[in-house]
C-alpha cells in the first residue's frame, strides 16, 4: 500500500527457493487430485455407459457436490478428516468427478457406430474392440475434460491454503499477503497459479495432437 | 447354369470360395403376440465363387440376411451353412475373420491409417508385421490405389470412392472365401459408383469370391449378380434365379412391379453385340452407320440406334472390321428367342446360354472400361 511498488523484486528474489517449493507441492495436491478423480469419473462414466440409466443419477450427484462451495467443503471437512491431506484432496476430486464423467461419456458416445459394426463384423473381440477402437477414438474428449479438470483443479488449490501453511501451494501467498497487506505476495501466488494452469492446458494440448494425428483438423481435400 | 461358370471362375481362384446355404432362416424380434418377422423362412444356395444380390424394398430383412451369416444378428431359427457347416456352430470370432465385410458406411478406423485398417484382420490373426505390410501393400494396389502415396494416409484424407475402395481391400485382406457386402456402393455418386461396380466386378473374376451382396436397387442386382434373390416385406423371398430369369419370367406381381415395366430393356442390358446372332452385312450397308463393338450392350446399341433413326448398324470383331449387321428386329428377337425355352427350367439346357451370356456380358463390360 503507502507507496510501495506493485511487486517488492528483492523479496522475490529473495523467496526463489520457498517459492519452487510451493509451486512443487501446488502440482502434486492437483496431481493426486486429477489423477484420482480420473480414475473414478472413469469408473462412473463406464457404469453411465453400460447402465443408461444410471447417468442422470451419476450427473446429479457430480453437479451436487460441484454446487458446495470449495471454502465451505474444506472447512466441514476438517470436523471429519482433520487437517489431512484427505481434507485437502477430498473436495478437488469431486469436483473434477462433474467435468470428468460427461467428457468421457461423450467420449465413448463419438464413436461411430458404423465403425463398431465394422469392428465386430471383422472379428474384434470385446476386449479388443474396446482398447484398439473404443479407447483410442474417445482420446479426443476423454482428453478435454482432463484440460477442463487440471485448470479447475490448480485454481482450487489455492483455497486449500486455508487448512494450514502445509497446504494450498501457491495459494499460501495469497492468504498470507492477504492478512498482511503485501501486494507482492498475492500476485505471485496468484500469477504463478495461472501460469501452471496455461501450462498444463498446453500440455494436454500438445498430448493430444501427439495421441491422434488422425484427427482432422482442417479439411483436407483429395 | 451360372454355377458352372462359377465353379470354372473358383478353379482359377488362389485359395477357392465356399459354398453358402440358408436353409429355412428364420429371424423374429419381439416375443409372443407382438413378435414380428424380420426374415421368413429364406431359403436359397449359392455356388461357390458366385455373386448372389439380396435385394428388394427398404424393411425386407435383406440387410439383417446378410448379418445372420457373420452373426451380427442370431437367427431365430434355420440353419446358414458355410461349406457345408452351420455358422452358428462355430466360434463367433473366428468364423467373423474369416468372412469379408463391406458396409455403406465403411467404417474405416479413424484412427488408423489406410495401411493399417486394410490389415486389420491379418493382425488380429496373428501375421507378423512385415507380412501385414506387404499384404497391405498388395491389396492396395489390387483395388487402385497406389501403396507409397496411400498407404500413410489416414481416411479423412481419402475421398468418398478412395474409402470404399480401402473398405474392399480391407474385407480381402485375409483373403476370406466369403464376402457379405452390405449396400457397399450406395453412398457414392452414380459415375463413381458405375466405376467402382465395373472394377469389382474386374477383380471377381480373378479372385472369384463367394458374395452376398445387399442392395435396394434393382439395376445394380441386375449388374452384380450371378443370382438375385428378390425379397419382400415380411421378409420372405419372392425369387431367386439368375438375373435374366427374374426380368423374364417374374414369379409374382410384386417381384413383377419391383423389377419395373423396363424389365425387357433390362434384359438387354444384360446381352451384348457378341451374343447376337449376326445378319450378313447387306449390299447396301454404306458409310456412316452406326457402329458397334463386341462387348456393346444391346441396349445401348438399340438405343443408339433410335436415336440415329436407323433401320441397323455395323457389328464389328475385335480388330475393328465389320463382321454382321445388326438391326432393331434381331435385337427384339434376343429376347423373344429365350423367352420360349427358358419356361422350361430347370436346368434347360438354354437357360444355360442365357446365364453363360450374362456372365459374358459383364466380364466384357469390365473389360471395356480398364
Amino acid at each position: 500500500m503507502n507507496g510501495e511498488p506493485l511487486i517488492r523484486w528483492d523479496w522475490l528474489f529473495a523467496h526463489l527457493g520457498p517459492i519452487a517449493d510451493r509451486v512443487g507441492q501446488h502440482l502434486y495436491l492437483a496431481a493426486i487430485a486429477v489423477s484420482v478423480g480420473f480414475a473414478i469419473s472413469f469408473v462412473l462414466a463406464a457404469i453411465s455407459i453400460r447402465r443408461r440409466k444410471l447417468y442422470p443419477f451419476v450427473t446429479v450427484l457430480a453437479t451436487a457436490a460441484y454446487t458446495i462451495p470449495s471454502f465451505a467443503m474444506f472447512a466441514a471437512l476438517v470436523a471429519i478428516t482433520g487437517l489431512s491431506v484427505f481434507t485437502a484432496e477430498i473436495p478437488l476430486v469431486l469436483y473434477t468427478i462433474v467435468l470428468f464423467v460427461p467428457n468421457i461419456v461423450a467420449g465413448f458416445d463419438s464413436v461411430p457406430w458404423d465403425v463398431l459394426d465394422a469392428a465386430d463384423g471383422m472379428g474384434y473381440t470385446r476386449g479388443q474392440r474396446w482398447w484398439r477402437v473404443e479407447l483410442p477414438l474417445a482420446v479426443p474428449l476423454v482428453v478435454a475434460g482432463l484440460r477442463l479438470a487440471s485448470v479447475s483443479t490448480i485454481g482450487l488449490v489455492t483455497v486449500s491454503a486455508i487448512l494450514g501453511d502445509s497446504f494450498g501451494g501457491l495459494g499460501y501467498y495469497i492468504l498470507d499477503g492477504y492478512h498482511r497487506h503485501f501486494t507482492t505476495e498475492i500476485l505471485v501466488g496468484g500469477l504463478l497459479s495461472i501460469g501452471l494452469a496455461v501450462i498444463a492446458d498446453l500440455g494436454f494440448v500438445l498430448l493430444q495432437r501427439l495421441l491422434t494425428p488422425w484427427a482432422a483438423r482442417r479439411t483436407v481435400g483429395g | 447354369m451360372t454355377a458352372d461358370a462359377a465353379a470354372g471362375r473358383s478353379a482359377a481362384s488362389r485359395t477357392g470360395a465356399a459354398a453358402l446355404e440358408f436353409r429355412g432362416v428364420t429371424k423374429r424380434y419381439g416375443r409372443g403376440e407382438q413378435a414380428h418377422g424380420a426374415v421368413n423362412d429364406l431359403s436359397f444356395e449359392i455356388p461357390s465363387g458366385a455373386i448372389c444380390v439380396l435385394v428388394g424394398p427398404s424393411g425386407c430383412g435383406k440387410t439383417t440376411s446378410l448379418k445372420m451369416v457373420n452373426r451380427l444378428i442370431e437367427p431365430t431359427a434355420g440353419e446358414i451353412l458355410l461349406d457345408g457347416v452351420n455358422v452358428l456352430t462355430e466360434d463367433v470370432t473366428a468364423l467373423r475373420r474369416r468372412i469379408g465385410y463391406v458396409i455403406q458406411q465403411v467404417g474405416l478406423f479413424p484412427h488408423l491409417t489406410v495401411g493399417r485398417n486394410v490389415a486389420v484382420v491379418p493382425a488380429l490373426v496373428g501375421w507378423s508385421k512385415g507380412r501385414q505390410l506387404a499384404r497391405a501393400d498388395e491389396l492396395l494396389s489390387l483395388v487402385g490405389l497406389d501403396p507409397a502415396s496411400y498407404r500413410n494416409r489416414y481416411p479423412y484424407q481419402l475421398s468418398g470412392g478412395e474409402r470404399q475402395r480401402v473398405g474392399v481391400a480391407r474385407a480381402l485382406a485375409a483373403d476370406p472365401p466369403l464376402m457379405l457386402m452390405d449396400e457397399p456402393f450406395a453412398a457414392v455418386d452414380p459415375i463413381v459408383r458405375e466405376r467402382l461396380q465395373d472394377e469389382f466386378l474386374r477383380l471377381q473374376r480373378d479372385l472369384a469370391k463367394t458374395i452376398l451382396f445387399v442392395t435396394h436397387d434393382i439395376d445394380e442386382a441386375i449388374k452384380m449378380g450371378d443370382f438375385v434373390a428378390v425379397m419382400e416385406e415380411g421378409g420372405r423371398l419372392a425369387q431367386f434365379g439368375p438375373p435374366d430369369e427374374i426380368l423374364a419370367h417374374p414369379a409374382s406381381d410384386f417381384v413383377a412391379r419391383f423389377v419395373g415395366a423396363d424389365r425387357g430393356l433390362k434384359r438387354l442390358s444384360l446381352v451384348t453385340i457378341a451374343d447376337l446372332e449376326l445378319a450378313p452385312l447387306p449390299a447396301s450397308a454404306r458409310a456412316g452407320l452406326p457402329t458397334f463393338t463386341p462387348s456393346t450392350k444391346l441396349r445401348d446399341a438399340l438405343s443408339v440406334l433410335l436415336a440415329a433413326d436407323s433401320r441397323g448398324g455395323i457389328a464389328l470383331d475385335e480388330e475393328g472390321q465389320p463382321c454382321g449387321f445388326v438391326t432393331v428386329d434381331a435385337i427384339a428377337s434376343a429376347l423373344a428367342d429365350d423367352r420360349q425355352p427358358t419356361a422350361t427350367r430347370p436346368g434347360g439346357a438354354t437357360t444355360t446360354g442365357v446365364s453363360a451370356a450374362a456372365g459374358d456380358a459383364k466380364v466384357t463390360a469390365a473389360g471395356g472400361d480398364s
